[in-house]
């Protein structure tokens, strides 16, 4: 147990460093200086400001230094919480606008993934070898897998908001609505959070149903299923015990699955003007606001850390093998 | 997936010296299977009409798919070839669906045909290896896994300036592999303790020659279902990072056109002819590509084809 932490926080510690690096590095890859690039987006007409503006942006970037002191330095003002300053939301600082909007990110892509999970494997365990359920359920899973969340997310809008008028176009609240604790303003913003929910919930649904539903038979295939079968256990025995093999997979899976979810999250976002990360990161990259891309990157990559640190508590928590030591499904 | 002693003639991993004799009736079994096996014969037809339409739309496409013809929003109608209308600023949708789609299989065959070889490079080192080797490359897999392909992806396009499909496929490809490489680890790891890879180490054949000729072909099935799930991978991610504003400069894709109907108001202008089709085409591939890799997995393990 102590090993299969260890190695975990081992994976977990070289990705950190790994990917903050990338982080750092890609500006310093690219062709050309970012910061007269910047300039050149932003127009200045005085030279004076320019000069000042040139200067201000070379001492952010920390350009003027050597590269390691660079590099050392982006990791300094890292754990300082600093990662920089939006240009088109200034003087906001990243951090600002990613403590703004990570709420709304998280309340669309929490609830969208566990629900759908739990949902997804009933489903796909209540489908398998089950000749009419199995073949409604297939190809409804299917297609819900394979449709991209923005899109499905543009399908809801324009039938339930703007054809039917049953569900606001977007935002996270009406822009009227006096922001508090109160009754009226939760109820508004449950009311507009629910379509880009249910566009996230159902897409990922379609993935995890159809992930159990291939899982489960190859459980029931087993030679233990076979075994339990041969002695006369009844059948919902036999599938309880291969959902409980066939669960271990779908946690790992979670963990896999967390990168693409967000990502539809993020598209989501964009389709309802949903105030969180993805609406942040479309804004920052219509306006090439570096800093905020960067930012939120980096943030992205402590999330997923530590999601992936969860599920493996939890799979610890599952699955004997990987407490008595042996190299059980997640290595 | 263990090798059950009640394992039909066609396992998933065949033992290959008997095979010879009965080479024949081997492959006809399976063409009898993959025949009669609807969900790949659906994901097969699907894919192929899409394939052909890809190469035949934009050839017959009257306009190109960045001209303004001066038609606005125009509903589908057969005047001046505005088969699927036009969008609001007057483009011809047709001819930018036609060009999406052909985009997405280009972004899908080379994403994920990068992804596969990556994968089996590792895959195939990492499992047959094993050892010290094994545990770095499994140590670059996770780090891989663990990172956010999409997010890693948002921050180096956003900072090309100037971006192509291909390019766009390459980062796809060169950031998708992981799971892949997994997968084919795990495999090469059960084949390599069979017998038959004894002999051929017996025989003093170079470990190259016993990787692609004893255990590549034994799991040639599973490589080709990974591509599969590469390639549909590869096109949902293509799509969301256009969505998102990152698509390739000079063209159109599938996604920016999402993006462009949304950016546009589209969809309260009910210019549903706009953002349906781009939707539709990549559900239907990818969707096809996921059944008929079903299917597949079907007529290559008996075990799993319905009773």
């Amino acid at each position: 147990m102590r090993r299969y932490f260890l190695r975990k926080i081992v994976v977990y510690t070289v990705t950190f460093i790994v990917a903050v690096t990338v982080d750092w590095a890609i500006p310093h890859l690219m062709p050309g200086n970012p910061v007269l690039t910047l300039m050149g987006r932003i127009q200045i007409q005085d030279p004076q400001t320019a000069q000042n503006m040139y200067h201000h942006y070379m001492r952010a970037f920390n350009l003027d230094l050597p590269l390691w002191k660079q590099y050392w330095y982006f990791w300094v003002s890292l754990f300082h919480g600093d990662l920089g300053t939006s240009i088109v939301q200034f003087p906001a600082p990243v951090s600002s606008i990613i403590v703004h909007a990570v709420p709304y990110t998280l309340a669309l892509l929490i609830p969208a993934t566990l629900l759908s999970w739990y949902a997804g494997n009933k489903v796909g365990a209540l489908a398998a070898r089950r000749k009419v359920l199995d073949n409604s359920a297939l190809p409804v899973g299917y297609a819900l897998t394979a449709t991209p969340y923005m899109w499905l997310a543009i399908i809801l809008v324009f039938v339930f908001a703007v054809t039917l008028g049953w569900f606001p176009v977007g935002f996270a609240y009406d822009p009227t609505a006096v922001r508090g604790f109160t009754w009226s303003f939760i109820s508004n913003l449950a009311y507009h959070w629910f379509l880009p929910f249910l566009s996230l919930f159902l897409v990922a649904f379609g993935g995890w149903a159809i992930g159990m539903r291939n899982m489960i038979i190859y459980e029931l295939e087993s030679d233990y299923a076979h075994y339990l079968e041969s002695l006369g256990a009844p059948q919902k025995l036999v599938r309880k015990y291969a959902f409980r093999n066939a669960v271990l997979p779908q946690v790992t899976g979670l963990a896999l699955a967390l990168g693409a979810i967000l990502a539809g999250a993020l598209a989501t976002e964009i389709v309802f003007s949903y105030p969180g990360l993805g609406y942040q990161i479309y804004r920052a990259i219509t306006n090439e606001d570096y800093f905020v891309i960067q930012g939120i990157f980096l943030f992205i990559i402590i999330g997923i850390l530590v999601a992936n640190f969860i599920v493996d508590i939890v799979y610890l928590v599952i699955d004997p093998r990987t407490r008595v030591g042996m190299e059980g499904g997640r290595t | 997936m263990t090798t059950a002693p009640v394992a039909g003639p066609a396992d998933s991993a065949p033992p290959s010296v008997p095979a010879a004799a009965k080479q024949l009736t081997t492959t006809q079994e399976t063409l009898y299977f993959a025949l009669r096996n609807r969900k790949l014969v659906f994901g097969a037809s699907v894919t192929i009409a899409l394939l052909a339409f890809a190469i035949v739309g934009p050839l017959i496409a009257r306009h190109g798919p960045l001209d303004y013809t001066g038609h606005l929003s125009w509903a589908p109608t057969t005047r001046y070839g505005h088969w699927f209308g036009t969008t609001l600023l007057g483009q011809d949708v047709f001819a930018q669906f036609a060009t999406g789609l052909r985009l997405a299989f280009l972004v899908g065959v080379v994403g994920g045909g990068i992804a596969a070889v990556i994968a089996m490079l590792i895959g195939f080192t990492a499992g047959y290896r094993g050892g010290a080797l094994d545990e770095f490359l499994n140590m670059i897999t996770n780090i891989v896994l663990v990172i956010p392909t999409f997010a890693l992806l948002l921050v180096i396009a956003a900072y090309l300036q100037v971006r192509s499909v291909l390019v766009e496929a390459v980062l796809i490809g060169i950031t998708s592999w992981p799971w892949a490489a997994r997968a084919v680890r795990a495999q090469t790891f059960s084949l390599v303790s069979r017998d038959f890879v004894d002999m051929a180490r017996l025989s003093g054949r170079s470990q190259m020659q016993i990787i692609f000729t004893e255990i590549a072909p034994n799991m040639s099935s599973y490589l080709f279902m990974m591509f599969i799930l590469l390639f549909g991978g590869a096109v949902l991610i293509a799509a969301t990072l256009d969505f998102i504003g990152l698509g390739p400069s000079g063209t159109i894709s599938l996604g920016m056109m999402m993006q462009l109907s949304v950016q546009n108001a589209a969809l309260q202008l009910h210019l549903w002819w706009w953002f349906l089709p781009p939707g539709i085409a990549i559900a239907m591939l990818v969707g096809s590509l996921y059944v008929m890799n079903v299917g597949l997995d079907e007529v290559f393990n008996p075990k799993l084809r319905e009773m």
